[in-house]
């Protein structure tokens, strides 16, 4: 989808394809989703445990009579773990999978700001072999100054599904 | 004209498939010494519909195998020839077929056209055999192979289009049955006045076919049935050379004759050599049919009063809301006590909001149970017994997934009873019983449950033929103590069939463990009552509805868990010495005269250490999947009704959990599945969840 856009994009055109980015801080730093998958944000709330889960998925809420997973995205990516306070927040993410729409709960650390993006800024990130989190990363982009982890909704979500096959072979390390 | 047609293609389908449970239904009451006039008039009533719908939607291999079937229904009905026991049997395959050949289209797929064929060739083989009693008839059912073609005069009535008919549409229509080459139209233009003084609603062209084909003159008629009031019509055999005059009304077919010895010199050897490639055809038809798509969009028919009601409540509903909302605009305590009236009467709105949204679901049973006459007919035939099917409680309603999920286990305990159950004939009059075996198939609420009773009036289980099986088998020791009911519950077993030898209606291996299981899986349970020489019964019990469940709060750690309440045997409190350690980390227990298996839920679950737990404990024996296993809990709650949730939807499986529901405080708790828990979960060595939030 995206690359499409950008071929739409004429070259002599100055204004190119933007997006809108929700940021969130995690450790300082900034990270930013695709304002477009965000439903809400909502403050934390102790959610119902999940038998032998994987640690970071944190458990399950009622959101209006839906049942949405809970996953803390400090331990997704293997951060410090951070007791929650009163500014960390969840937000809730939706897109649409072949099995319909699918809800899914994010805790982070704090909510910073919505950015217009031109997808032209964004740039590829660096190959990380280190790291299999470098997956959920779309793109990194420079707004004053500062960097800002674009992060891949769909493959922050699904790629759960992958670990759905050894549900309890949890690292304990 | 371009309506897109296949936004009707559904509401078709369920039409036609209601037409064809009409059809068999009649068939089946049908005593063919005897026919009542209704009863041909509503099958042929159902046969036509379909016809006309499938020749609209252009079905045509639909459309053209119930014109055969209708002709046949016809004579009936007119009563040119007498129905026999032989068409019945037909007309019941028919039904079968065409029921086959719809869903194959309802699925977007080609329907098969061998046994379609098949059938379509007993009919006209039935059809010309009248004509050849009746020669004097005009013939009608005539396929002639040799035939060059037709010409066939169009002498439409001047108000033909203002009856909707369109005749370039039946003209496309009869091109594509003989193809482009051998159809030739010439319109005749003589009647069409000056522009000035033309109606344009008024139809003066007539039009003059040729078509040179072998197609039979019956299907080309079938293409100009709907306007036959509209139009004076003249089929005129096309012969080699000559042309036939247009003024030619009737048919002079001079070759009839010879034809027609033809065809019934050939009678014989078509009939023979018919009915083992149908039973084959039989056959290979079934199993092909098993992987259907699952995923069509299906739609229930609602009863208007059922809505009525819904929308009466939503109306209060409203009321309601609007009470309270006016009440919440300037509140002060004072009318605090109007508030909890209204809140209490907002209570109550939803509660029968929530009954009344649960029964659009509900359908009568008698949805499943209007299949087993059928099914018992043929299959008493098949076994050569005689059998009569009993029903009761037909209106009982359940919720409708569950009644499709019921239907094959329901089959299978029926063609059980039949083949094991019942004694042949021969068997019973030695018995004293009578001559006819009686299947019962009865339906009942109880409770929040629906029971359905499936019993026979048969020999009754074995006991020590069930035993003996068991003991060979390994199911059982040697030595048990076993009551005449607990060895009647052994053959719902896995690897248990007494089937001596397996015969085409039971005894495939696929035995009553997974009829078992099958109604496990929809939360309901199973048992056996059986007395000897007397007959047995089978006794299902059911929720109502799938999207509920009685459940059982427990308590583990800080979390809450819901059994369900139908797998719940007892709950007992135990101390923590009772308890027994085999194999490493596996406990059983002795309770009473069996050993049961031990699950710690907050162990398995991760919850907590060995070295927490207490003493005294509530231990909660379940059964599922044949077993019973105790489950120790921390606390019994209280037991509620919960909704089913999908945990799956956004989440994915999770072992020993089968869903997850809202409890009072609008918390998620998760429900056990009883079935899995205790297997193959591997309890991780410590929930970090836990202990992180315990930090």
């Amino acid at each position: 989808m995206e690359e499409l856009k950008k071929e739409i994009v004429l070259p002599e055109g100055d204004i190119g394809d933007e997006q809108q980015y929700l940021t969130f801080i995690m450790s300082g730093e900034e990270y930013g989703v695709d304002i477009l998958a965000v439903q809400e944000i909502r403050g934390w709330e102790e959610p119902t445990l999940i038998p032998n889960a994987p640690s970071y998925i944190r458990g399950v809420i009622n959101l209006r009579g839906t049942i949405v997973p809970i996953m803390d995205l400090r331990l997704r990516f293997g951060l410090d773990e951070a007791d929650y306070t009163a500014t960390t927040v969840v937000i809730i993410l939706k897109f649409d999978s072949d099995n319909g729409e699918r809800v899914m709960g994010i805790v982070v650390d704090a909510v910073s700001d919505v950015y217009t993006i031109a997808d032209e800024d964004t740039r590829r990130p660096p190959e990380l072999t280190e790291d299999d989190n470098s997956d959920f990363i779309k793109g990194l982009v420079n707004v004053n100054e500062k960097m800002v982890i674009l992060l891949d909704v769909e493959e922050l979500l699904m790629l759960r599904m992958g670990m759905a096959a050894t549900p309890y072979s949890i690292d304990e390390d | 004209m371009s309506v897109d047609l296949s936004q009707f293609h559904q509401v078709f389908f369920e039409e036609s498939f209601e037409g064809l449970d009409v059809m068999e239904s009649e068939l089946l009451d049908m005593d063919p010494a005897d026919v009542d006039d209704e009863t041909v008039n509503n099958i042929f009533r159902a046969a036509h519909s379909i016809k006309g719908g499938a020749g609209t939607f252009g079905f045509m291999p639909v459309s053209e195998f119930t014109h055969v079937l209708e002709t046949l229904l016809d004579e009936i009905r007119s009563g040119k020839r007498s129905m026999e026991p032989r068409y019945v049997d037909l007309f019941l395959q028919s039904v079968d077929c065409l029921r086959g050949m719809l869903s194959d289209m309802q699925d977007g797929n080609d329907p098969e056209t061998e046994r379609p064929a098949e059938l379509r060739k007993e009919f006209e083989v039935i059809l010309g055999m009248e004509q050849e009693s009746a020669a004097s008839e005009n013939t009608d059912a005539d396929s002639d192979e040799k035939d060059h073609g037709w010409l066939i005069d169009v002498h439409p009535h001047t108000d033909l289009l203002m009856t909707g008919n369109e005749p370039f549409r039946m003209f496309r229509e009869l091109r594509e049955l003989v193809g482009e080459d051998s159809f030739d139209v010439t319109a005749d233009i003589d009647n069409v006045p000056e522009l000035s003084s033309l109606t344009p609603e008024e139809c003066i062209i007539n039009w003059q076919i040729k078509v040179t084909t072998s197609v039979p003159l019956e299907d080309i008629k079938a293409i100009f049935e709907w306007v036959e009031d509209e139009c004076d019509l003249t089929y005129s055999p096309l012969t080699g050379d000559a042309d036939t005059t247009a003024d030619n009304s009737t048919i002079p077919d001079q070759k009839a004759p010879e034809e027609q010895e033809q065809q019934s010199q050939e009678t014989p050897e078509v009939v023979a050599e018919k009915a083992p490639v149908i039973a084959e055809a039989q056959k290979a038809a079934k199993p092909a049919k098993a992987p259907k798509k699952a995923a069509e969009s299906s739609s229930i028919r609602v009863s208007i009063d059922k809505v009525d009601s819904l929308i009466n409540m939503v109306g209060e509903l409203v009321i309601t809301q609007s009470m309270l909302g006016q009440l919440g605009q300037d509140f002060d305590l004072s009318r605090l006590a109007k508030l909890q009236e209204g809140l209490s009467q907002l209570e109550q709105n939803t509660r029968e909001l929530q009954e009344s949204v649960m029964k659009i679901r509900m359908m009568p049973i008698s949805f499943a149970f209007s299949r087993f006459p059928r099914l018992v007919r043929d299959l008493g035939g098949q076994l050569g017994k005689k059998v009569i099917l009993e029903t009761i409680g037909e209106q009982t309603e359940l919720d409708k997934t569950v009644m499709e999920k019921i239907n094959d286990p329901l089959v299978h305990l029926v063609r059980n009873s039949m083949d094991h159950g019942l004694e042949t004939t021969e068997k019973r009059i030695a018995a004293g019983k009578s001559e006819e075996g009686t299947i019962t198939l009865n339906a009942y609420h109880q409770g929040g449950n629906i029971v359905i009773e499936v019993a026979d009036d048969g020999a009754g289980l074995n006991e020590d033929r069930i035993l003996s099986k068991a003991i060979e088998k390994g199911l059982v020791p040697e030595n048990n103590n076993l009551t005449p009911e607990e060895i009647h519950n052994l053959i719902f077993l896995p690897g248990f069939s007494t089937a001596e030898a397996v015969s085409d209606i039971s005894g495939r291996g696929v035995g009553m463990d997974v009829v078992r299981r099958n109604i496990q899986a929809l939360n309901g349970s199973i048992e056996v009552k059986s007395q000897r020489n007397v007959g047995s019964t089978f006794i299902i019990r059911l929720p109502l509805t799938l999207a509920i469940l009685d459940g059982q709060l427990v308590k583990v750690c800080e979390e809450t868990y819901i059994f369900p309440l139908v797998s719940i045997v007892e709950s007992i409190q135990i101390h923590r010495s009772s308890l027994n350690h085999v194999t490493g980390s596996q406990y059983v227990m002795q309770l009473r005269d069996e050993y049961i298996p031990i699950v710690r839920l907050d162990q398995i679950f991760g919850l907590r250490d060995d070295k927490d737990v207490v003493d005294e404990m509530m231990l909660v024996v379940v059964e599922g999947d044949n077993e019973k296993i105790g489950i120790v809990v921390d606390d019994l709650l209280g037991q509620q009704q919960v909704v089913i949730k999908s945990l799956e939807q956004n989440y994915q499986k999770v072992s020993g959990i089968s869903g997850a529901t809202i409890l009072g405080d609008g918390t998620v708790a998760l429900i056990i599945d009883i079935s899995s828990i205790g297997k193959n979960i591997v309890p991780v060595k410590r929930n970090q969840n836990r202990s992180e939030r315990a930090a």
